[in-house]
């Protein structure tokens, strides 16, 4: 840090980073026009331009009090000599500590903690997001002062956008000797979006002050909302014997499992569940890491999403709700829901009892069916389009007889065999096995690719589950399949696997 | 706007690049030309929406149809005595407009000649690293690099015209990114009207064979630069003292910079001890406001008696730092001139590299090293701050929400997969950034327009069609001819895609022939397909809109597999969205205040029926379609979902049909301000699918509760 002399004033700098669309370029504007509304000066920078659109920007801000003589302020921050940063995402204000704009003596951070993906965490198959904890740990060692919480939230609160409540949280720092009414009359000049804007000010004051209101957290409870009284007391017998026959840490999932299942088909379905669960338990010696994943696994894949599941879910009354709220929606005002769907010959063949496996693969029926493929869009807050789908939900009491169903169980069955004879000597690889079912996701294509990378994997699996390491090797397969959306590195992986298979 | 009416003794406040545009009509200038393009866009659309204020004025305004063009509408200040100014983002729009600039550095102006550059360079540039500062040498135009606050950068304006009329010789006056986006202010002096006016010089026609780029005048025009108009332009800088000596206690050293790094030094300076913010430095200075031609006695009395200089001159090769170099020797000053050997050889003068390269140079110095301030701790340990670089994701930039180009390259991404990959060629616009992921289309990039012209190499007769693009930007700007009329003319079989997006978005939205907007002073409705089949193209299809995803990958197949021979050329056509929220957002806004019936649309994603498979997520990239947790325990992974961005565009939804991916987008219609006949109809509507409901939840054993943590 530079020697500041006595006789000669220095500026408060500020830098911001925030990526394109987030209002860095209001912030900086509010900011120059507050400090020459108090009779400073200021200068600003940016770079727009290219990084305007969702790449990374920053601007710069210098101001002090007015002087006779002009002051030479400086385009862009210099290294240690940044008052305050403000980063309007968790992982811009880590790029802000990596470029050396915050430093320990003297850098006031201001961070929003919330997330805004960049494209290859978006695209990557399963979760492959940043580490939120590098950036944590980061930004506390290296800050004079660490403001962070949700902004984003906190202006949505507002109805607002992230600049005001970023603004709010500027001037609730004590960085700059202003007065929050003076913050306020700012935004207030600003007109279009002002009344916002100040709610969203004023969350952001709080939020600085770190009395941000947490989100209510924690599941709502299962309760039955019908049934007979003999399909309720099947339930109950079924969450006790969760108590009973498997080990605690796993109980809490293995719930969640049961009530997804009961939900995706009827009472009886969710014995299934536990049933093929036990079987595993069974073997496994109580071996809680298995159990628990299995539980996981095993409820997804029961509950695969064909067109009764998805009919179903899109026609029920929480769902409807929970459009309403996504759309901002306020109450009495009147919301509409077109859905996109694509309806295929296979899905529709498979809806079919698998007696009449010949005559859905028939030629007739296929003219038939395509007349119901294709694009379509359905209005489900219409009677028609409701009523459609309502229909095809309707169609659950016959699901079990389905073709989808029978592969479905044949398929899972198969999956089990493998885990449990893993179990029984391996138990490492058996939750690698486990695991394994997670490749298996999406609809038409990308399902289609799941089920194939899943068959690849479990056949390299096959050939090295003698050795030792297998678990290890198991793993390293998933993770290929997954990571590559076409499966070219799995390829590499399994042929590794068969050059070590062979020596 | 009112700015530019400003008269003397006010104060103006605002950005650098608009204080350019006060400077020109305080100049009196009498024409301006350009062409739009960061950093200078924002001097092009002042002018366009200032015409009042141009017309009261007499000056004329040309949006160019290149730089080409804007540079050689200079021409009338060659026999005039008529100030005219012109502009452009360098080095790229210098590279166009190279020809027009040497012929009219050669025969030389009688009135000044300004040319603007916005030199695109560091951080942020969108175009390649190069220095415009050779051109000026090349042509031996004079060259302007002034401190960047806005009373300097007026000042440089002023002195630009008076220097290129003192010496016949058109000057460049170069503004870096941040200098033309610096907030600043100086006190303005009134608008003059051109002495002499445009309608003046057309009515009473000059010609001086003298001026005209021909045998043997040419030659004439070489020696005449050398003999004259450098020597004129030498005395003029000296006379008017254009660059600035700043002493200082410490003379040992000195420091000569260019202009536009001014600021930075003396920051560095500062945090090192050795100045104050009013720029009082102990360290002698010589500041360059001018960077060619150098004013040697000037540079001697400055080193002469030195122990070292630092030359501080951002980019290479270093120009400067070799001339400066040359005229030491010439005249045999002994003094040791430090440059590159301290500061980086190539990239932005960032702070840390100003503060570093200072450092080096000062700490070689003995009665200085001793003063300065130590250098800051690095904030974090070496491990952590390599874990956090692990960590950071990169920010590639990409496709605005709802932008119309999106479903283009999903559409191109669908295709291919049905019809194999093909070579692709880019061009320079909003499009480019297709070649980043998701989409990671597209294998060069060779200039504005000659995105048909740079797949033009493999033209070698039917077989594998290539796949060339260029927006509505780069097909004015010379595509037309270079792409279109020379893949007609070398019969070539590939396909040409135009997109179509009503302005020249990537530079900020201005008006082209083929724009949708009726401005008052421009021509526009000139459609690029009569554009296309007006140069001989007999195959071609236009997609209007682009988000019809499956019709524009059937229309895009059809253009790769078609007998018909010739250029296959598809139009794109939907307008940026960027620009149509900017001009239907405040109308809705209004409407709805107004208590009028308005739908406002949003999508969406049910999270219980995606999987998580993110597959949406590799032929989009739209920044309002992203992951969340939903909460689940029995979910390992993120589902998607879409932000309060959203504007509706459709493009997910059509994504997911169109490559049947999943059934879990939908789209929700709000209806604000409901008439009668909205509120009965839902009414009746809710009821009976509200019995339909309670009817099935009440038949189900059990009902997961939807609302689960993380919801408000």
């Amino acid at each position: 840090m530079g020697a500041r002399k006595a006789t000669s004033p220095e500026p408060i700098t500020i830098a911001i980073l925030a990526i394109g669309g987030q209002g860095g370029g209001v912030i900086t504007n509010w900011l120059v026009r507050l400090a020459e509304s108090q009779g400073w000066q200021a200068q600003s920078t940016s770079v727009p331009g290219v990084a305007q659109r969702t790449g990374a920007t920053i601007y710069y801000v210098e101001m002090l009090p007015a002087t006779r003589r002009r002051p030479v302020l400086a385009l862009l921050p210099f290294p240690g000599a940044v008052d305050l940063v403000v980063a309007a995402e968790w992982m811009e204000a880590g790029r802000a500590v990596q470029r050396g704009f915050v430093t320990p003596q003297r850098t006031v951070l201001i961070a929003s903690t919330h997330r805004a993906y960049a494209i290859s965490e978006k695209s990557a198959p399963g979760r492959d997001f940043a580490d939120d904890d590098a950036v944590a740990g980061a930004v506390n060692a290296a800050s004079r002062k660490l403001l962070s919480a949700d902004f984003a939230r906190a202006a949505d609160a507002a109805g607002s956008v992230i600049s005001a409540s970023l603004f709010g949280a500027i001037s609730a720092c004590g960085v700059l000797p202003f007065p929050r009414e003076a913050f306020e009359a700012v935004i207030r000049d600003g007109g279009a979006g002002a009344a916002a804007s100040l709610k969203a000010f004023a969350n952001g004051v709080v939020a600085a002050g770190g009395q941000t209101a947490k989100a209510a957290g924690g599941r709502a409870s299962t309760k039955l909302s019908g049934g007979t009284k003999a399909q309720r007391d099947a339930f109950d017998e079924l969450c006790r014997s969760v108590m009973t026959d498997f080990p605690a840490p796993c109980r809490e999932i293995i719930n969640a499992g049961l009530v997804r299942l009961v939900d995706f088909q009827d009472v009886a379905y969710g014995q299934e569940y536990l049933a093929r669960l036990a079987r595993v338990a069974s073997l496994a010696d109580g071996h809680a890491g298995l159990i628990g994943e299995l539980a996981r696994y095993l409820a997804n894949a029961m509950a695969y999403q064909d067109v009764i599941r998805v009919a179903d879910l899109k026609t029920r009354a929480a769902r409807f709700e929970r459009v309403r709220r996504e759309a901002g929606a306020r109450d009495g005002q009147i919301v509409s829901v077109r859905e996109y769907l694509h309806p295929r010959i296979e899905e529709m063949r498979s809806l079919f009892p698998a007696r009449f496996q010949r005559l859905a693969h028939s030629k007739a029926m296929r003219a038939v069916l395509g007349w119901f493929a294709g694009a379509k869009r359905v209005r489900t807050d219409r009677m028609s389009g409701f009523v459609l789908l309502y229909g095809l939900a309707g169609l659950r009491r016959w699901r079990r007889g389905t073709i989808r169903h029978r592969a479905e169980m044949d398929h899972i069955d198969g999956w089990l065999d493998r885990v449990a004879a893993a179990a029984r000597d391996n138990r490492d690889l058996a939750v690698e096995i486990v695991r394994c079912r997670g490749l298996i996701k999406g609809y038409g294509d990308t399902h289609a690719r799941g089920v194939g990378k899943y068959d690849r994997v479990l056949d390299g699996i096959d050939r090295i589950k003698e050795r030792d390491d297998a678990a290890d090797w198991a793993r390293r397969l998933r993770e290929a399949a997954r990571k590559d959306a076409e499966g070219s590195t799995l390829d590499g992986a399994l042929k590794t696997i068969a050059d070590l298979a062979a020596s | 706007m009112e700015l530019l009416r400003l008269g003397a003794g006010e104060t103006f406040t605002g950005e650098g690049i608009l204080a350019v545009t006060k400077a020109l009509l305080q100049c009196g200038v009498g024409y301006v030309g350009g062409y739009q393009g960061a950093p200078i866009s924002h001097l092009m659309d002042v002018l366009s929406d200032a015409s009042h204020i141009l017309e009261e004025l007499g000056v004329h305004f040309e949006a160019s149809a290149n730089e080409a063009a804007a540079a050689a509408m200079l021409s009338a200040s060659m026999h005039y005595p008529i100030r005219g100014a012109a502009t452009w983002k360098s080095t790229v729009g210098t590279n166009v407009a190279a020809d027009a600039l040497a012929n009219l550095a050669s025969g030389g102006v009688t009135g000044g000649a300004l040319i603007i550059v916005g030199e695109d360079y560091g951080e942020g540039s969108s175009i390649m690293q190069e220095r415009s500062h050779a051109f000026a040498m090349k042509s031996q135009i004079w060259l302007l690099d002034p401190r960047p606050d806005a009373p300097s950068i007026v000042k440089a304006v002023e002195d630009g015209f008076a220097l290129s009329e003192a010496s016949n010789t058109p000057v460049m006056l170069e503004l870096r990114i941040r200098a033309c986006h610096v907030h600043g202010s100086f006190v303005a002096k009134d608008n003059v009207r051109s002495a002499f006016s445009l309608e003046e010089a057309r009515d009473a026609p000059r010609r001086d064979t003298g001026r005209i780029v021909l045998p043997p005048a040419s030659f004439e025009h070489e020696q005449e630069k050398v003999r004259e108009r450098w020597p004129a332009a030498v005395e003029f800088i000296r006379a008017n003292r254009l660059n600035e000596t700043f002493d200082g206690d410490l003379s040992e050293c000195g420091i000569i910079l260019q202009g536009g790094m001014y600021n930075g030094v003396v920051t560095a300076l500062r945090h090192l001890g050795l100045a104050n913010i009013f720029g009082d430095s102990r360290i002698p200075l010589y500041v360059m406001n001018v960077t060619y031609p150098l004013i040697e006695d000037e540079i001697v009395a400055f080193c002469d008696g030195k122990k070292s200089v630092l030359m501080v001159e951002e980019g290479q090769p270093a120009y400067l730092e070799q001339a400066v170099n040359a005229i030491l020797r010439d005249n045999a000053v002994t003094t040791p001139l430090h440059g590159k050997d301290v500061l980086p050889a190539a990239g932005e003068y960032t702070g840390a590299a100003m503060m570093d390269g200072l450092r080096g140079f000062l700490e070689q110095t003995k009665s200085v090293a001793g003063l300065l301030a130590p250098a800051p701790a690095a904030a974090l340990s070496r491990a952590a701050a390599g874990q956090l670089a692990d960590a950071m994701p990169a920010r590639p930039p990409g496709f605005c929400t709802g932008c119309p180009e999106r479903p283009i390259f999903s559409a191109l991404t669908l295709a291919q997969q049905d019809v194999g990959e093909r070579y692709v060629a880019a061009d320079i616009g909003c499009h480019l950034f297709s070649i980043m992921p998701p989409f990671n289309i597209g294998a060069s990039t060779m200039g504005y327009g000659l995105g048909a012209a740079s797949a033009s190499g493999l033209n070698v007769g039917a077989g594998r069609r290539t796949i060339s693009i260029m927006g509505d930007g780069g097909f004015w700007h010379n595509g037309l001819t270079s792409g279109i009329g020379n893949a007609v003319f070398n019969k070539s079989d590939d396909v040409i895609l135009i997109v179509d997006n009503f302005y020249s978005a990537a530079t900020g939205g201005q008006d082209l022939l083929s724009s949708r907007a009726r401005p008052a002073n421009r021509s526009t409705h000139h459609p690029i397909a009569d554009a296309v089949r007006g140069v001989g193209v007999k195959w071609v299809r236009v997609v209007d809109p682009t988000y019809d995803v499956a019709r524009m990958r059937d229309v895009l197949k059809d253009a790769l597999t078609t007998g018909e021979p010739g250029p296959k050329v598809v139009i794109a056509a939907s307008e940026c969205m960027l620009n149509r929220q900017r001009r239907e957002k405040p109308v809705m806004r209004k409407a709805m205040a107004e208590g009028r019936r308005v739908v406002k649309q949003v999508f969406g994603v049910d999270e219980d029926v995606c999987t998580g498979d993110h597959a949406c997520m590799r032929i989009s990239g739209c920044p309002s379609l992203t992951l969340k947790d939903t909460g689940d325990p029995l979910r390992d992974d993120p589902v998607a979902t879409v932000d309060r961005s959203c504007v509706a565009c459709g493009h997910c939804g059509e994504v997911a049909q169109a490559a049947i991916l999943c059934p879990s987008f939908y789209r929700a219609d709000t209806i604000h301000n409901a008439n009668l006949w909205d509120r009965f109809r839902a009414s009746v509507r809710a009821s009976l699918i509200g019995y339909l409901q309670r009817r099935r939840a009440s038949a189900r054993a059990l009902e997961v509760p939807a609302s689960r943590a993380g919801t408000p």
